[in-house]
Parts: structure tokens; sequence; C-alpha cells
């Protein structure tokens, strides 16, 4: 099976967040970055895929130069080469703007399966896999916990709501979302790290992918919550701050 | 200026996310009415219960092959009405189901789907989410089709959607084929036997990223245990198998809303949040004062969990 990751790099999860000026995209001065999580789950699953049917996994990845570290880390788990496509303006381009470069990178590739994460952590949007395989003209389904491959394509386990799961069965080539959890995840092993110096990343410009579309979507402000209750922050010590918290509970909310 | 709302359903009924997603199409529309919009293969009893909500129309979209949820005919059928209405606005509640097929139908129709709004603003602004709750980002479509929308669950009331007179029903047949269905679904059916109620518990300490290790969680256990409460946790814990999935408060875990619910190292995602946020009084302790889980705590604690908790078990004995 030849698999394609769409894998995103995204702030480290306890990241500084500040708003540039401009008040329409985050501060990246300081920020560190890390593999988006989901996308590191649908990796694994991919990674599983290949190593009981055999084939190829192909990391693919949109977003400056910084995306390498990322894409190195995906190799050096066990991904077998990766496709990088280089643009400096993703924060300029909506959901669909960003699933078009994927999809254009995907074609050639001619993948069995497409995977990635169900959503990212930074901007949550939960959308890109599906609209890529609506650009690929392929079937898709989403929150997938695990993938087994059978004669006629895939057998996939859906994550409904409430506790609910659903078995489905899809053709291939398909696209899926992975939810975490459905796996462990692996660390890359020294080894790993090692082999991936060697591995094939290609470079591909987004002005070689077609000209990017006029946003449908624009962003007219990016903001700091409102707070939806006063919360009365408990001063001090530890020790101090637990008292307190005891004292608030028993005799002013009353439920202790 | 027209509004679209899909009425999601569960067990042939409406589900109450659709109510919610009907506050903001009414308050979309303004005074010019929704047409709410129930899919199936029978949707007569559906309708039924729609068109006493205060729409200006209601449609059933009807077809055999609609009769379970594959997003394949849902796409179709929906691309179909679109066709033939050409909407402004189309609302979804934002719920798996619309997650696994708005965004198709949005792109089919050159559009993007503005996904999981929290509230509707002058224009219209759509806000929503950035930054696992850390951030508002308000949207604005820029295109000529239709804009669609999905609403977050609990951001709108149910209640305030409007009730009113019998709307006028009628019935749209999409023409289907088999071939255009992909994908084969079997029957739903229910993960693991569930021993734990937490939609009772009275009082819950719940853990989250913020405990580092599977080593950690006695910390929790022992607070839970001097306060009597049952334990709960974010998803992490759980996709980590730290604590077993039944434990999971969140929009793929259980909903709770206990008298006292003590978010221990949680940082407040939404998807964690709309689990919780019903809780009679809520206690954040973390040691980012930004975490989201903050703007819906009633007292916080910011500071360190492995200092903080020990502290606040002693304190618990000591009043006892």
């Amino acid at each position: 099976m030849k698999i394609i990751v769409a894998i995103k790099q995204v702030p480290e999860r306890d990241a500084p967040v500040r708003i540039a000026a401009g008040n329409k995209s985050i501060n990246e001065v300081d920020l560190n970055w890390a593999m988006n999580e989901p996308d590191a789950y649908a990796l694994e699953e991919a990674l599983q895929l290949k190593e009981k049917n055999g084939g190829e996994v192909i990391v693919l990845s949109a977003g400056p130069e910084r995306v390498g570290s990322t894409i190195r880390e995906a190799l050096a788990k066990g991904a077998d080469r990766a496709i990088h496509v280089i643009a400096d303006d993703l924060g300029s381009r909506d959901a669909l703007g960003v699933a078009k470069l994927l999809a254009e990178a995907i074609k050639p590739e001619n993948p069995d399966l497409v995977l990635t994460g169900l959503q990212s952590e930074d901007l949550g949007l939960g959308q890109t896999g599906v609209i890529i395989a609506e650009l690929l003209g392929l079937p898709h389904s989403t929150l997938i916990l695990q993938v087994e491959k059978t004669e006629a394509g895939i057998n996939v386990k859906r994550e409904l709501e409430e506790g609910w799961f659903q078995h489905i069965e899809l053709p291939l080539p398909a696209v899926l979302t992975i939810q975490s959890g459905g796996n462990k995840l692996r660390y890359a092993t020294l080894m790993g790290i090692k082999r991936a110096k060697m591995k094939e990343v290609r470079a591909v410009a987004a002005a070689d992918l077609g000209p990017a579309a006029a946003p449908v979507l624009t962003l007219e402000q990016i903001s700091l919550p409102s707070k939806q209750k006063s919360t009365q922050i408990l001063p001090g010590s530890a020790k101090e701050a637990a008292a307190a918290l005891v004292e608030k509970l028993k005799f002013e909310a009353r439920v202790l | 200026m027209s509004v679209l709302l899909v009425l999601e359903d569960s067990c042939g009924k409406i589900r109450r996310v659709s109510w919610e997603a009907a506050a903001a199409a009414q308050k979309l529309a303004g005074g010019a009415g929704v047409t709410a919009v129930v899919i199936g293969a029978q949707t007569e009893a559906l309708a039924a219960e729609a068109a006493g909500r205060g729409f200006a129309a209601v449609v059933r979209i009807e077809h055999p092959l609609l009769a379970q949820y594959i997003a394949d005919g849902y796409v179709a059928a929906l691309q179909q009405l679109i066709q033939k209405e050409s909407p402004t606005y189309f609302v979804f509640p934002h719920t798996y189901q619309v997650r696994d097929y708005a965004p198709a139908l949005a792109t089919r129709m050159g559009q993007a789907l503005i996904g999981d709004v929290t509230s509707i603003g002058d224009g219209p602004t759509f806000t929503r989410q950035l930054m696992q709750g850390r951030l508002n980002g308000s949207f604005k479509p820029a295109g000529s089709g239709p804009c669609f929308v999905s609403v977050q669950a609990g951001a709108f009331r149910a209640d305030l959607a409007a009730s009113g007179a019998s709307a006028p029903v009628s019935t749209f047949a999409p023409a289907l084929d088999a071939a255009q269905i992909r994908t084969k679904p079997s029957e739903p059916f229910r993960g693991s036997a569930q021993t734990v109620d937490l939609g009772s518990a009275q009082l819950i300490v719940s853990v989250g990223r913020g405990i580092r290790e599977a080593e950690n969680l006695p910390l929790i256990e022992n607070l839970a245990a001097v306060l009597g409460a049952e334990i709960a946790a974010s998803r992490p814990i759980c996709d980590n198998g730290w604590l077993p999935m039944e434990r999971q408060v969140g929009s793929s875990g259980q909903s709770v809303a206990p008298k006292l619910y003590l978010a221990v190292g949680i940082s407040g995602a939404i998807q964690h949040l709309v689990g919780m946020k019903a809780s009679q009084c809520i206690v954040a302790i973390n040691k980012d004062p930004d975490a989201p889980i903050f703007e819906v705590a009633d007292y916080g604690i910011v500071g360190d969990l492995f200092e903080v908790v020990p502290a606040l078990t002693e304190a618990v004995k000591a009043a006892k």
C-alpha cells in the first residue's frame, strides 16, 4: 500500500500565544514548533499498516522552511520519504486554499490511501482531510481509530458521539482522518534519527502547484476570549490557596 | 436573503444541538425566517417535530438511499437542494456527522465551511476558537456563493429558538444513484460496557495533561478519595491508556454536570468544556494563568499542581 500522511507543524502546546500587530496573526518570534498530535496518530497508523501489509509511507507537509524539522521527525519515526510544499503564505490561505495545495501535491503520487489527523491543534478547523478527499474525488471517512486492509479495500472503525462506534467499508483509494488514541505513538530511535538524514525530502514550490485562488473566507481579527464567568483566583502559597479554596467551597459555593 | 438549516436527528428524534443551531440560524435570518431541513428515508415524524418550532418552512429530503447516514448520499442530496434554493446561509449543528460531510459539501460549492462557530456578530461576522480556546478568530465570507456555518454545541441556547405556528412542510426527492454511494457503514455499536456513570456523580476530580505521567495519578486519587469524588479525565489521559476511556469527559466522552468539578492540569480545549461547563461549581488548578479553563471556572488556583493538589488534599482532610 502506498500511503501519504499529511502532517502539520503547529506551535508547541504550552507555547506562549501572543497576538501580533494588526490582530490577524499570532506572534511567531518566540514560538517552538511541534508535530500536530492528531497527525502523529495518522503517521502511526500509516507505519503500522506498512508493517502489516508492506508498501511505502510518504510524509507531506506544507509551510516555510521550519517545517523541515517536523518532516525529519516523521522520517525518523519510519516514513520512507517526504514532500515539502514550500509556502510562506499559509496564513493568508483559507482551509480550501491549503487543501488545494496538498491535493495538488498528492495527485501525481497516486496513493492508495491518504491519512491525516482529524484536526490541527492551532486552527482546529478539522476539515483539511475531507476537503482533500472531495478535491481528489475520493471517498473518505473521519474520526477513524483503526484501519484494516481487506480484499476489496479497507475496513475502518469510526468513532461516533457518546461512546458509540461504527465499522465502515471503503474502496481504495480513499482518504481518512485519524482520531487520537487508536494506537500508541512510537518514539524515534537513534538509528531512525540517523537514517532520516539520508531519506529523500522533495521540495515543491507552492507556486508550481497552481496559482493561489482568492480566499472564500477572510479573517477579520484575532482577539482574546472574553470571560464567561468572573473567576476568583485564590492567591498565596499552595497551602494558603488550598485552605482558602476549601473555605470557599464550604461556605460560599456550599458544594462540600 | 435566505437561511437553510439542517436538523440532525438521532433515534427518530431531532437532537438538542439542532435546536441550538436553530437559534443561531434565526439570529442570522433576522425576520426573514429559516427553512429547516430534515434528511432520511422516512422523515414524516421528524418534519412534524420541526414544524412547530417557528420555522418559515420545513423541507423533507427523502430517498431510500438516505436511510443511513453516508457522506456521499448527504452531500449529493444537499447539493441538489442548494442548487434549487440558492440559500445565502447554510447552517448546521457542529456534530461528528456534520464534520464528516459539511466540508465536502462546501468544497463542492467552491466554498469553505466556517466550522464550530461560538457567536455571530454584526456584519455578520462568525467567531470561532483558535489555539485550543486561547484565542478567538472572527471570519467573514468573501465569496459570492452560499456561506456554510456550523454551530458549536452549547454556544446558543436551544430555548431561544423561536416556537410558533405550524410551518408548511414540503418534500424534496433528490436524484440519487446507488453507484454514487461509495462507502458501506455497518450498524453503530457501543464501546465496552459502561461501568462508571459520571453523569450522576455529585463531585468530580478531573485530570489532564498537566499530570505528566501515569505514575503521578495517585496524587489525584488521594484527593478524590478524601472528597468522596469520582475521577474523570480529559481525552489525552485516556488516549495514553492511563485511565479507561469511560472516564473521559468531553465531546467524545461523557457529559457531566456535578455540584463540583475540579479540573486539575486541564487547559480547557472546547472539546473538554462542552462536556463539563454545565457543572454547578467549577474549580481549575493550572500553572498557566491564560489557560482557557479559567474562562469557565468559578475558582482558580494558578500554580504547580504537584504542590497544590497535596496541599488541597490535606486542607480537605483538616476541614472534615
